[in-house]
């Protein structure tokens, strides 16, 4: 033989070689033949007890596991899914609902879920002592805050009560025309009693009752293994009512923090989901597949929280002036790239006929005159603010974009001071900031969920900001009934926010993820809480 | 030689106090608290949650509390990480891990580096010596967190041979899921060891019982393997008492890269949750490890070194 033959054998089988493993089937393709979904799920859930958990990766979790009254809607989350209720009514203005628990509805060890469990379950999550973080979600329900609070200390004082087995009465502080969208939060699922009480007193914050072996939900899935910080392994139910519509037979959730892990683990065929996609590696995916790249509106605001207390910030033309210095389309097509939308309101857009008053705009020439007008000409004489961010390339590059646009547009040089995550908070909190990045994730579909938070003194408004119309604005929609004057007065208390803000808004979120071709019925929703009886395999 | 190893595991008690002590007070220092969240948690739950876990109490009370069920009852108390587990449960499930990988990365550190170490140091100057050195000086300067990516694209996406990812098999690697990362460590430390043994085994060459060996006739392999590389690991070993006391505890960024659920991942994770307990157990864990290697490592020392034995 040649030399030149051998070599080109030798080539030829180093082809074949390389060439073998890439044809060969993939962790994800054998698990989409047994449809079991490989679900990258960001970080190591806290625990998988709805009453203690915050956060949205143990919800993804959770809402496979435990049924609430109200489920997922697949398509809309506007819309009620029947979940452990099967019907409900309730009065004029509705502040009082009646839930009909259905038949057939059972926990995973076989016990039916009766009305009484439900009861149990929003004693549990008020009881002082279990020191749930979600507890204020309830309040919209009579006596709850009381409760919570300790004020009250008898439950049969809350507005909650099983009038049979299967029939559950919820009456709430007023007329919540949004009860059943709320209703889909975690915070008011319900938990196995006996099964708790096995476990510790109804008001343990700890208990065995969340391991594998303990675990009784009542969902389409049932918790089979949990290996932490590798893989949470959930099943099929077969108890659960509505059994043969659950397509998979099981789910994989995969914490996996890094970015770029997780996108080299979905490449390498390890995983049908992912949580995220590095911001560098959007722009290919976008060009060259953009059958696996997702891109979903995302019920959330990302903004500047300006500190009311500051000397210049004090002056509201000084605040317009800053927002008005903004060019959001720039950001967010030069900069965050994941099809995030200009937040030219604080409201996201999507929350049914909700029609987020849309002020905001770019405008550097208004924005150079208002701040003359404040005292400020050119910028001359501003003080030496900061951005306070958390550490992160993201924000970092956000703040740097600012800052430019700040400098140029208006004169004015603000720094950026970067801290660790619970430093940063306990800045925020404790307003020693004069700038802060901040976000914020709506709980349900209502525009509640974003309007509250700016109401005197409450937690996590964090800025000084009051108003005293927008306070009363706020609390007249909690006695309006009637779904197009509630929106109203909504629409105009967001109104009286945006004209006085005490905050610069950036951009409304998107969610960026990657999806193989496998996962079938999988919809963009704006929430992003999907319901896993649902999705398929294919 | 018995008199010796208890002296010195007696020491690891003040060594202890003051590492418990430093790292108790450094971590209540920091600003935040573990239940701060950013949306706000109402004062009265945060209360609770202080006044479960005994954060209420005054400071000096929960250090003296802290040591006296360390000492009792060995308990290193409960995390807020993992609200489920203590942080004797948080380390008895992620340390097997880091000492898996650890290991492996060790021998594959030793069988990269004394080899290269050895040869550089026999033909010094030679084209052998400066390919080994530079492969020594890369292997140092990339950092892990560069090296595990390369290693991950190449072995694990291109090739298909090994895990991108976890501890489960993934496709149709045939390598075992801890051999990347592993390799990616094991490349890092065999740097090191490469460019010590060579100094080491230089050292070594040039001592007058090495130049009695050659004039005896000795071969020259026989001089290397029987004579020489015996002195010539004296500071390898002394640089792998504390290597392996970190290799085996887990790095931070190996695990993150190749997601591993080790050890090095809950010592980062306790200093951002601002998790008081799990900081100190891990510290502690450290700490303990540290001291022991390096009394092996002065074992070790006695008998290559019949001069310290005295």
């Amino acid at each position: 033989m040649r030399l030149a033959h051998v070599r080109k054998l030798l080539l030829t089988l180093i082809c074949l070689a390389l060439a073998a493993p890439a044809m060969a089937e993939t962790k994800a393709d054998r698990a989409a033949k047994d449809k079991i979904l490989l679900f990258g799920n960001g970080s190591e859930p806290q625990n998988l007890d709805p009453h203690t958990v915050r956060g949205v990766t143990e919800n993804h979790i959770i809402s496979a596991l435990i049924e609430g009254l109200i489920a997922y809607h697949p398509t809309d989350q506007a819309l009620p899914e029947p979940g452990m209720a099967d019907r409900w009514e309730h009065n004029l203005d509705a502040s009082e609902w009646t839930f009909h628990i259905r038949d057939g509805a059972k926990w995973s060890n076989g016990d039916p879920v009766k009305a009484a469990d439900f009861v149990f379950s929003f004693h549990r999550i008020l009881s002082p002592n279990l020191a749930a973080d979600y507890a204020d979600q309830l309040y919209i329900m009579k006596g709850a805050e009381d409760f919570h609070k300790g004020k009250l200390t008898d439950f049969d004082a809350v507005g909650v009560k099983a009038l049979d087995d299967q029939n559950l009465r919820i009456t709430l502080v007023g007329p919540t025309p949004y009860f059943l969208s709320a209703l889909t939060h975690y915070s008011w699922y319900p938990v196995h009693p006996a099964t708790i009480l096995k476990f510790g007193k109804i008001d343990d914050r700890v208990s065995a009752w969340t391991r594998p072996e303990n675990f009784v939900g009542n969902g389409p899935f049932k918790l089979k293994e949990w290996k932490v910080n590798e893989v949470i392994t959930v099943e099929r139910n077969p108890l659960y009512w509505d059994a043969k519509t659950v397509k998979l037979n099981g789910i994989q959730y995969y914490p996996i923090e890094d970015q770029n892990t997780e996108e080299r683990a979905f490449r390498a065929g390890d995983l049908h989901i992912t949580n995220e996609v590095p911001l560098d590696k959007i722009p290919g995916y976008r060009r060259d597949n953009k059958d696996l790249i997702l891109v979903d509106p995302y019920l959330g605001t990302y903004f500047y929280r300006l500190n009311v207390n500051k000397p210049a910030l004090k002056d509201v033309r000084v605040r317009e002036a800053l927002n008005l210095a903004l060019d959001r389309d720039s950001i967010v097509e030069n900069i965050t790239r994941g099809g995030q939308l200009p937040a030219l309101g604080y409201t996201p857009q999507g929350m049914g006929r909700y029609k987020t008053p849309e002020l905001m705009s770019y405008d550097p020439d208004k924005a150079r005159k208002l701040l003359a007008e404040a005292g400020y000409p050119d910028g001359k004489g501003f003080p030496k603010y900061e951005i306070l961010i958390n550490t992160s390339e993201s924000h970092k590059t956000v703040a740097e974009a600012i800052q430019q646009m700040w400098k140029q547009e208006l004169g004015i040089d603000i720094g950026i001071r970067n801290e660790e995550w619970k430093v940063y908070l306990d800045s925020q909190t404790n307003m020693k900031y004069d700038i802060t990045r901040s976000g914020w994730i709506g709980d349900y579909m209502d525009p509640v969920t974003f309007l509250t938070m700016w109401t005197t003194g409450n937690g996590n408004n964090n800025t000084g900001w009051s108003n005293a119309e927008y306070d009363s604005l706020i609390k007249q929609s909690f006695l309006e009934a009637d779904e197009a004057k509630r929106f109203a007065l909504l629409e105009k208390a967001e109104t009286i926010l945006l004209k006085n803000p005490p905050f610069a808004t950036i951009y409304w979120y998107t969610r960026v993820y990657l999806k193989s071709a496998h996962v079938v019925n999988w919809n963009s929703l704006l929430l992003d809480n999907h319901n896993f009886k649902y999705i398929d395999l294919k | 030689m018995i008199k010796f190893t208890l002296q010195r595991l007696l020491q690891l008690v003040p060594v202890l106090l003051i590492v418990i002590t430093v790292t108790f007070w450094m971590s209540k220092k920091a600003p935040g608290g573990p239940f701060s969240a950013e949306r706000k948690v109402a004062p009265q739950v945060m209360a609770k949650m202080n006044a479960y876990y005994g954060l209420d109490k005054p400071l000096l009370q929960q250090y003296l509390l802290y040591l006296k069920n360390l000492v009792l009852r060995g308990d290193l108390g409960p995390s807020f990480t993992y609200p489920t587990e203590s942080v004797n449960q948080v380390i008895a499930r992620s340390f097997p891990v880091s000492l898996q990988v650890g290991s492996l990365a060790m021998l594959l550190a030793l069988f990269i580096g004394i080899p290269l170490g050895v040869l550089a140091a026999v033909k010094k100057n030679s084209l052998a010596d400066y390919f080994s050195m530079s492969f020594a000086m890369s292997g140092i300067c990339l950092p892990t967190f560069v090296m595990g990516p390369i290693l991950a694209i190449v072995f694990g996406l291109w090739l298909k041979w090994g895990n991108v990812f976890g501890l489960e098999k993934s496709g149709n690697a045939w390598l075992p899921p801890i051999f990347l990362p592993a390799l990616t460590l094991g490349l890092f430390y065999g740097a090191y060891v490469a460019r010590l043994t060579r100094s080491g085994m230089l050292e070594i060459l040039n001592q007058d019982y090495i130049r009695t060996a050659r004039a005896k006739g000795v071969g020259s392999f026989r001089v290397i393997w029987k004579h020489a590389l015996k002195g010539g690991m004296m500071p390898v070993v002394s640089f792998l008492g504390p290597a392996l006391a970190g290799l085996i505890s887990g790095s931070f960024v190996v695990e993150k890269v190749f997601k591993l659920p080790g050890l090095g991942n809950e010592f980062i994770k306790g200093a951002f949750n601002r998790d008081y307990s799990l900081i100190l157990g891990t510290v502690i864990f450290y700490a303990v490890l540290i001291v022991l290697f390096n009394l092996l490592v002065d074992i070790i020392h006695a008998w290559l070194d019949p001069r310290i034995r005295q």
